[in-house]
């Protein structure tokens, strides 16, 4: 198994590592540097639990593998809310709307709802809406029935524009 | 003096929609789920499973996977039997079939798990069991309920595949002539597909060996002190060597009910090895060898007056258990709760469960769900046969507050429910004039809407009755700061249970719900319930800290007068502030009560205790009602067969609404999973035994897209608990799919009936029913199936005269109940043909007389207390050294019986 110097850089923070070349990202911040806020849930690529942003951007991290995130900037959902406490809005809406249960598919659904309200920064309430409920079609939701995911995308939306 | 004091008003926290405790560790990433466990030494765990559905093991070659670098340990049976373990069911009973927790020469299902492989990581592990080559002499395997009655034994030491089985064949004799006497007699019969129950967080499991011969155990589970006592008991370990934790879980369902096969073989191994170890399933094994849900095929017939009053039904249900069922099941609950909130005067049933060679059934939410499907969809069926309207079929025949006391046709006693007091809310709310007129034109321009109604009750917060079914136990203390601390028994894998138990002890205690810490997800804290298991933790848990506070407000109000000269009677806690009518100089914040209960003991009035505690173990009424009636409304795509859910709305009765956004989140979870089983989730076989949705691109889960927006309507009548809450956990699952179905069966009514349904109703099916042909290839499937169905051959019995020794003496007895199979010596005496004796089992002795015995039959009858009074009627052949025969119990209808001559 070939090993590989990676250095990359985890809610700010510097991390260098020697990784495996079949390991994934998602099972390397979780193993590796212990941000188990990613959580795996289907390894393959539908669930959306493991999603985490690679330079701004939704990624699910059970496909991307840690080499591939080399000198990249990782935001997990440890990462989202300011220093101080203060939830980031999309975690905000989803605790107002009951977005939530057990929160195992949480920090992916709400990493993905962060980088798409940033991708959407200024647009109209109908398109935030839209293209935050064409992502969240990519993400699995045992308990919630989506309901509080609905909401917390309406709050959003109305309160981006 | 506290000049504020009177502007703090008492908060109505039950009934607000608090924000969850659980939320602000779950949204930043700092749960605790069993993954996130790390401990120094830990090895990680993969299976080496079966690929085959049948047959003997012929050799394990473990040498490559053995010599790999990182791999510490492969075990296999052989090993793991160094310790023993005799697994259980939920209600704590023996499970019958000879299940280990690795094969034991023999493979059953595809993922029977048959080495557990040890090394120093997950990925290794994995890398390992694939080295490890397993030769297979494969069996043509039984996978249908079809197959199961024709085909070979599952398990070859049994008499045949039928794993459970309940009720009566002859009560089909008595049913037939009323049923012949009915102006309408309406039959339908439903395939319910295999359900992955697919909580997104898989099983997982952690044990770490401490100390002498004691053992910490973080696991997925659904309440740490029913997962304790399950380890305890069946590993034969003291309970107090164990302890489990389990603070965040990502969903049950009911599969997590119980430790299941793979969780007790990493706790026997981290025992065998020394080490801490993890395993943690993935989605493949998720999905093929967690254990399955539903997999039913029911008949029911039905008769009606010319008025469409309900006259006789009879039913008859089967239920594929799989190789190894957490609990072989003929799901006698099907029964019991299919009639109770109607006016039926006769019903009969038999039931069964069957083993196959496929992964065996655990519970899934509402695991009695099919009486609903069964009895709304063929009500709506009658209706339109009969021509009256749906609701108008159901008011005839539903069981009103105005009807109650009622009780049903097999003994169910209903006093509160609601079913029709909903469906009346429900039928306001909605215009279903406008909506028959607004059908009426589409169909015009080709388009399909269509509307489904469906009623029920569930029965929520069971305690008494069955084993593992309890009260709940709450501690509570305001602690010398003047915070609120509870450790409660309950657990939440998104019930949000901190939350709820804190509003009720905030209101209750009086004091900011900021200012309560809930504890719970721990077997050392609390006492023993079965957590979140049939729609119980508001009700029971309710109830427990409900009381509980007011037993600690009355603590500090007693404190308080002391200190104030005042009568208790003066003494009100408001805000975290205790205040005395008529002084408001005298009012002290909980805190300075707390700091002298607990420092001044001098102070406190004589006797009292020091501190600020109370604990209360709460034991409810055995069984708490919750009524339901739900309307959705859906378009069908006459071209694609596509159904589109256009509206939903749920009236439901489950008493004193604690948090409206937690009950609202239940029922909706309830409903996605109900459009899930309807629309969507399958996990069939194939005729080889091969599970074919193994991952989520073919196992479909309910996404945003496929899930509208639910609307509620809450009639909160209060139960007769404390509180005065009633379950809310499982309804939407069990009501949410008749809702469906009979909506997309009003959509395609134009069309015709759905005769058979067989669920999920993809596209192509509802198409089948659409261009009346087999489309979807379900018919050509089923028939291709069904041509082997043959009726299974009962031995012959051999007529043998009865021992030399006669009956008289001892005889080791089992009998089938529907909670388990129960142990008991049977002590006969005969005088002539008179027979006495009595039957003794670990519960007590009871002893009978005024039997009967003709030639090699023995009748008699006992009457027991519990679970609840009925008389049971035994009617035995004996054989030599061996009887058999069964015992007639009631409403639970007919259990089988055997036994040796001890
Ligand atoms: S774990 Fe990555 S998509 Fe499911
Ligand atoms: S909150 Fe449990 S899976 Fe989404």
């Amino acid at each position: 198994m070939s090993e590989h110097r990676i250095e990359l850089t985890v809610n700010g923070h510097r991390h260098a590592a020697l990784v495996e070349a079949r390991t994934s990202l998602g099972e390397f911040l979780r193993e590796e540097l212990g941000y188990t806020g990613t959580h795996l849930a289907c390894e393959h690529g539908v669930c959306g639990a493991c999603t985490v942003m690679v330079d701004g951007v939704a990624m699910r991290s059970c496909l991307m593998l840690a080499v591939q995130a080399n000198g990249g900037a990782v935001t997990t959902v440890e990462g989202l809310a300011e220093p101080d406490g203060t939830l980031h809005p999309v975690q905000q809406a989803l605790k107002d709307n009951f977005g939530l249960q057990c929160g195992f598919c949480t920090p992916g659904v709400a990493i993905t709802m962060a980088a798409v309200t940033r991708e959407n920064e200024g647009a109209g309430a109908g398109q935030i809406e839209k293209a935050l409920t064409a992502a969240m079609s990519g993400h699995i939701c045992r308990c919630t029935g989506y309901q509080g995911i609905r909401r917390a995308i309406r709050q959003l939306a109305g309160a981006t524009t | 003096m506290n000049i504020h004091a009177k502007s703090v008003g008492a908060v109505r926290y039950v009934g607000s929609r608090q924000p969850r405790k659980e939320d602000g560790r779950l949204l930043t990433g700092r749960g605790q789920f069993t993954d996130d466990i790390r401990l120094p030494g830990m090895l990680h765990i993969a299976y080496v499973r079966s690929a085959a559905a049948r047959g003997r093991i012929v050799s394990i070659d473990m040498d490559a996977a053995r010599e790999m670098p990182g791999v510490h340990a492969i075990y296999t049976q052989a090993d793991l039997a160094a310790v023993p373990v005799a697994m259980q069911t939920f209600f704590f009973t023996p499970i019958e079939a000879p299940v280990t927790l690795l094969a034991d020469g023999r493979v059953a299902c595809v993922g029977d798990p048959i080495a557990m492989v040890i090394a120093d990581s997950r990925a290794l592990a994995e890398d390992a069991a694939s080295l490890v080559e397993v030769v297979i002499e494969e069996e043509t395997p039984v996978v249908t309920i079809a197959d199961a009655k024709t085909g070979p034994l599952v398990h070859p030491d049994r008499d045949d595949n039928i794993s459970a089985e309940m009720g009566d064949e002859d009560t089909r004799e008595a049913i037939q002539p009323l049923l012949d006497g009915c102006a309408h007699v309406v039959s339908t019969r439903i395939r319910h597909q295999r359900i992955a129950q697919s909580p997104m967080e898989g099983r997982a499991c952690v044990a770490s060996p401490e100390g002498a011969g004691e053992m910490t155990v973080w696991i997925g589970c659904q309440s740490p002190h029913l997962a304790a006592r399950y380890i305890a008991l069946v590993l034969g370990l003291p309970a107090e060597a164990l302890r489990v934790i389990a603070k965040d879980v990502g969903g049950g369902f009911g599969l997590k009910n119980i430790p299941w096969r793979e969780e007790v073989a990493v706790i026997v191994a981290a025992k065998l090895l020394g080490r801490p170890l993890k395993w943690i399933e993935d989605r493949f094994e998720a999905l093929t060898a967690s254990s399955h849900a539903r997999d039913q095929d029911v008949s029911l017939t039905v008769g009606f007056d010319g008025e469409g009053h309900l006259q006789a039904a009879w039913c008859d249900y089967a239920c594929n258990n799989g190789a190894w069922p957490m609990g072989e099941d003929a799901n006698i609950a099907v029964h019991m709760f299919m009639w109770p909130a109607y006016k039926l005067p006769a019903y009969g049933f038999v039931t069964r469960g069957w083993y196959t060679n496929t992964m065996g059934l655990g519970a899934y939410r509402g695991p009695w769900a099919m009486e609903s499907l069964v009895r709304e969809t063929l009500l709506d069926k009658a209706a339109r046969k009969i021509g009256i309207d749906p609701v108008e079929l159901r008011r005839r025949n539903l069981v009103y507050l105005t009807d109650q006391p009622h009780t049903s046709t097999l003994g169910i006693p209903v006093t509160d429910i609601t079913p029709g007091e909903c469906l009346e809310k429900l039928v306001a709310s909605i215009d279903l004039a406008a909506f028959r007129k607004e059908q009426v034109e589409a169909r015009k321009q080709g388009r399909y809407l269509g509307i489904g109604i469906a009623t029920y009750i569930e029965p929520t917060g069971a305690a008494g009755s069955m084993a593992p079914m309890t009260g709940e136990t709450v501690h509570l203390r305001i602690e010398p700061t003047g915070k609120v601390v509870a450790m409660l028994s309950t657990h939440s894998q998104g019930h949000g249970t901190a939350t709820t138990m804190a509003q009720v002890i905030a209101q209750q205690l009086g004091v900011a719900y900021e200012d309560v810490a809930v504890y719970e997800g721990d077997s050392a804290i609390g006492a023993f319930s079965p957590g979140a298991a049939g729609s119980r933790q508001g009700v029971i848990a309710g109830g427990a800290t409900w009381r509980a506070a007011e037993m600690l407000a009355d603590k500090v109000k007693v404190v308080a007068a002391h200190l104030s000269n005042a009568s208790v009677e003066a003494i009100t806690i408001q805000g975290g502030m205790v205040h005395v009518a008529g002084a408001p100089e005298m009012t002290r914040s909980l805190r300075e009560i707390a700091e002298i209960a607990y420092g001044e003991p001098g102070r406190l009035p004589e006797g009292a205790a020091t501190g600020l505690e109370a604990q209360y173990r709460y034991q409810p009424p055995p069984m708490t009602m919750t009524s339901a009636a739900h309307c959705c409304m859906v378009e069908v795509d006459a071209e694609t067969g596509f159904v589109k859910i256009l509206r939903w709305i749920s009236s439901e009765d489950c008493g004193t609404v604690i948090n409206p956004g937690v009950v609202e989140g239940q029922i909706a979870g309830g409903l996605a999973q109900a459009i899930g089983q309807v629309l969507l989730e399958d996990m069939p076989y194939d005729a080889r035994g091969n599970p074919l949705a193994p991952t989520f691109k073919d196992y479909l889960m309910p996404a945003i897209s496929d899930v509208p927006d639910f609307e509620y309507l809450h009639a909160s009548t209060p139960s007769q608990t404390i509180g005065g809450m009633r379950g809310v956990g499982e309804g939407g699952c069990i009501i949410g799919p008749p809702t469906l179905v009979n909506a997309i069966a009003d959509a395609l009514s134009p069309f015709g009936e759905i005769e058979e349904l067989v669920l999920p109703l993809t596209p192509a099916r509802v198409l089948d029913v659409i261009e009346g042909r087999d489309i979807s290839g379900t018919r050509a499937h089923l028939e291709g199936g069904a041509s082997a169905a043959v009726e299974a051959v009962l031995p012959v019995e051999v007529a043998a005269p009865a021992a030399a020794g006669g009956i008289d003496g001892d005889w080791n007895m089992i009998l089938k109940t529907p909670m388990g199979p129960q142990v008991m010596v049977a002590h006969f005496d005969t005088d002539g043909s008179a027979v006495s004796g009595y039957l003794e089992a670990p519960e007590g002795r009871q002893d009978f007389a005024g039997g009967t015995l003709s030639g090699r039959q023995v009748k008699f009858e006992m009457k027991v207390e519990k679970p609840m009074k009925i008389t049971l009627k035994y009617d035995l052949l004996f054989d030599g050294d061996s009887m058999s025969g069964k015992c007639k119990m009631g409403m639970f209808g007919s259990a089988k019986v055997s036994g040796e001559r001890a």
